[in-house]
């Protein structure tokens, strides 16, 4: 249930982050969710995309530092209340979500959330024992 | 095994009596023949005949890197140019090259104490050495280069640069023994498995390294990586070039000085005063056999300590600790003497830190500023910021601890900080 995400350390240079961009291009590679966390001197770029396995090859290949994390995926009514009612499940159940981005997929009525949780395989047990739609990678990649 | 049993062995006192026998000999020949050491002993009022005894070395004036400078080309040589058959030199780039000039048997013994070198790094006969030191003026690639064939090794003369043909011929050459910079080293470890091979793989199983200074951690680092034996060698090319002091393999606790050659001594690089055995100062270096071009106390500027205790080698040539810094780029930062081998060793016991990083010193008004650049491997980098961050932190708090030093701690990206194929550039200072 776990999807894949690659992050991609990057030093505050101009152009670092259009270098990514543009090898991902080059190899033909979708971007489906991504994410930037930024610092004073370097940021991580988190990326869900149509094929890791050639993006990572492309980017190492490129002299990039490529990390691999299992992120989870969820449903979310896109409504007011939806987040805050899946928050509420998991601090009750004493997980702490590390970072979390979102992003609304323009023919549902879901937005999806990409949550990175401190115990991932927890996090999904009490999102399946509560009936919420945990979005799988083979979906998500090809959306 | 030891290739000179009678000299690397011999009693402390037949040593030191040897050396002052030559050291004698050395006086009146420099008095006689270099008109800069006639001045230099006329002008503290030293004679050849005073020197009575070893210690009564301490009262010979010092050599300088600028002396030598003064004196370019060769003005500081001691026999007719005729008998000089071969000439070295700095590269220059701190100023005027130093020039050395070698006679036959200059070259000669230096061939012999690099044989000795290589037999104590645990070489035989039997390796095959690949010599990626320099060839040319640089005295590393063929100083390696006769050392190896003195004591009958297959040497491959492969020089620098032209790092991914290396990697190839690492493998197809099926080299046991490796001589370049420590940093050059690994540079081509990390060139190698981006083709794909790995060093354990290979008959490799001995680096000599030198050249640079580098720590006690880096070598745990490259020989956990790679499988080799990683030995340190010490050298200058003003003195003669590699092979002046080297580890044995069997202890890897210090470098065993030639001291049947070289006289050896540490001092105070502030007073200039002789410094007891054990004590950490400038090493001062006096060639007792070389013809060319001999030198009397001369300057290393490198910082070190001497131990006179025997080794478990047998060898009984006293052993200096591995070069810990340069005293003319020791960096004072708000007050702190700092080494950049410090931070690297910081560096690489901070949870196996990658060892590429460079100083940056900058002047802020009036307060220096040291940021510490290291480069981000996938071993440390974390889809967290905080992780990164608090990474950053231990480095800082570290570097605190140990040096006293406030630094900035910025990672970068892989290969951000420039790789060399000779000595790493580790400083820049802005200042």
């Amino acid at each position: 249930m776990k999807v894949e995400q690659i992050s991609i350390f990057l030093e505050n240079r101009a152009g670092r982050l259009e270098e990514v961009t543009r090898i991902l291009a080059e190899e033909n590679i979708s971007i489906r969710a991504l994410s930037l966390a930024d610092t004073s001197d370097f940021g991580i770029l988190r990326l869900i995309l149509s094929d890791h396995e050639r993006a990572k090859k492309a980017l190492k290949d490129n002299g990039f530092t490529v990390g691999r994390t299992a992120v989870v995926a969820v449903e979310v009514p896109d409504k007011p209340g939806g987040l805050h009612s899946i928050l509420k499940l998991l601090s009750g159940n004493g997980i702490n979500v590390e970072y979390m981005y979102a992003f609304v997929h323009q023919s549902a009525e879901t937005a999806i959330i990409i949550f990175r949780f401190d115990r991932t395989d927890q996090a999904i047990e009490v999102l399946q024992e509560n009936n919420l739609t945990i979005v799988p990678g083979s979906r998500l990649y090809n959306l | 095994m030891i290739f000179d049993v009678a000299n690397e062995t011999m009693p402390r006192e037949e040593l030191e009596a040897l050396q002052l026998r030559r050291l004698q000999a050395l006086v009146h020949r420099v008095y006689a023949n270099v008109p800069f050491y006639k001045k230099a002993f006329d002008n503290v009022g030293i004679k050849p005949e005073d020197i009575k005894k070893l210690s009564d070395v301490k009262y010979l004036p010092f050599t300088e890197k600028q002396d030598m400078r003064n004196h370019y080309p060769y003005g500081l040589f001691a026999v007719p140019k005729d008998n000089i058959v071969r000439i070295h030199a700095s590269s220059g780039t701190t100023g005027k090259s130093t020039v050395v000039g070698y006679t036959k048997r200059d070259v000669e013994i230096w061939g012999q104490l690099m044989a000795r070198s290589f037999m104590a790094s645990g070489a035989t006969p039997k390796d095959i050495v690949h010599n990626a030191y320099g060839y040319g003026l640089f005295t590393g690639g063929l100083g390696a280069h006769y050392g190896g064939e003195t004591l009958g090794c297959t040497v491959i003369p492969i020089s620098g640069g032209a790092t991914k043909r290396q990697v190839a011929l690492l493998r197809d050459f099926g080299a046991s023994v490796i001589c370049c910079t420590p940093s050059y080293f690994l540079h081509l470890y990390e060139a190698a498995l981006e083709s794909g091979i790995d060093f354990k793989e290979l008959p490799l199983r001995i680096g000599i390294f030198g050249a640079e200074p580098w720590s006690e951690e880096m070598r745990r680092d490259i020989e956990s990586r790679t499988g080799i034996t990683a030995i340190d060698i010490y050298g200058l090319s003003e003195i003669m070039g590699p092979g002046v002091g080297i580890e044995c393999e069997t202890a890897q606790n210090g470098l065993h000085i030639m001291e049947d050659h070289f006289l050896a001594e540490i001092i105070d690089p502030i007073t200039g005063e002789p410094l007891p055995p054990g004590e950490t100062g400038e090493l001062v270096i006096t060639t007792l056999t070389k013809e060319g071009q001999p030198l009397i106390r001369y300057r290393t500027r490198d910082i070190t300590k001497l131990n006179i205790t025997p080794c478990r080698c047998g060898r009984t040539l006293a052993r200096m600790h591995r070069v810990m810094g340069r005293s003319d780029d020791m960096l004072i930062i708000r007050g702190v003497n700092v080494f950049p081998s410090q931070i690297e060793s910081i560096l690489i016991e901070t949870d196996g830190l990658s060892p590429h990083y460079q100083l940056l010193i900058k002047r802020e008004g009036t307060l220096d500023s040291l940021e510490v650049q290291v480069e981000v491997d996938e071993k440390i980098f974390s889809d967290e910021v905080k992780k990164l961050q608090q990474l950053e932190a231990k480095i800082q708090k570290n570097i605190k601890e140990f040096l006293g030093v406030t630094a900035v701690v910025k990672l970068v990206e892989p290969r951000a900080i420039q790789r060399s194929e000779g000595k790493a550039k580790r400083i820049l200072d802005m200042r």
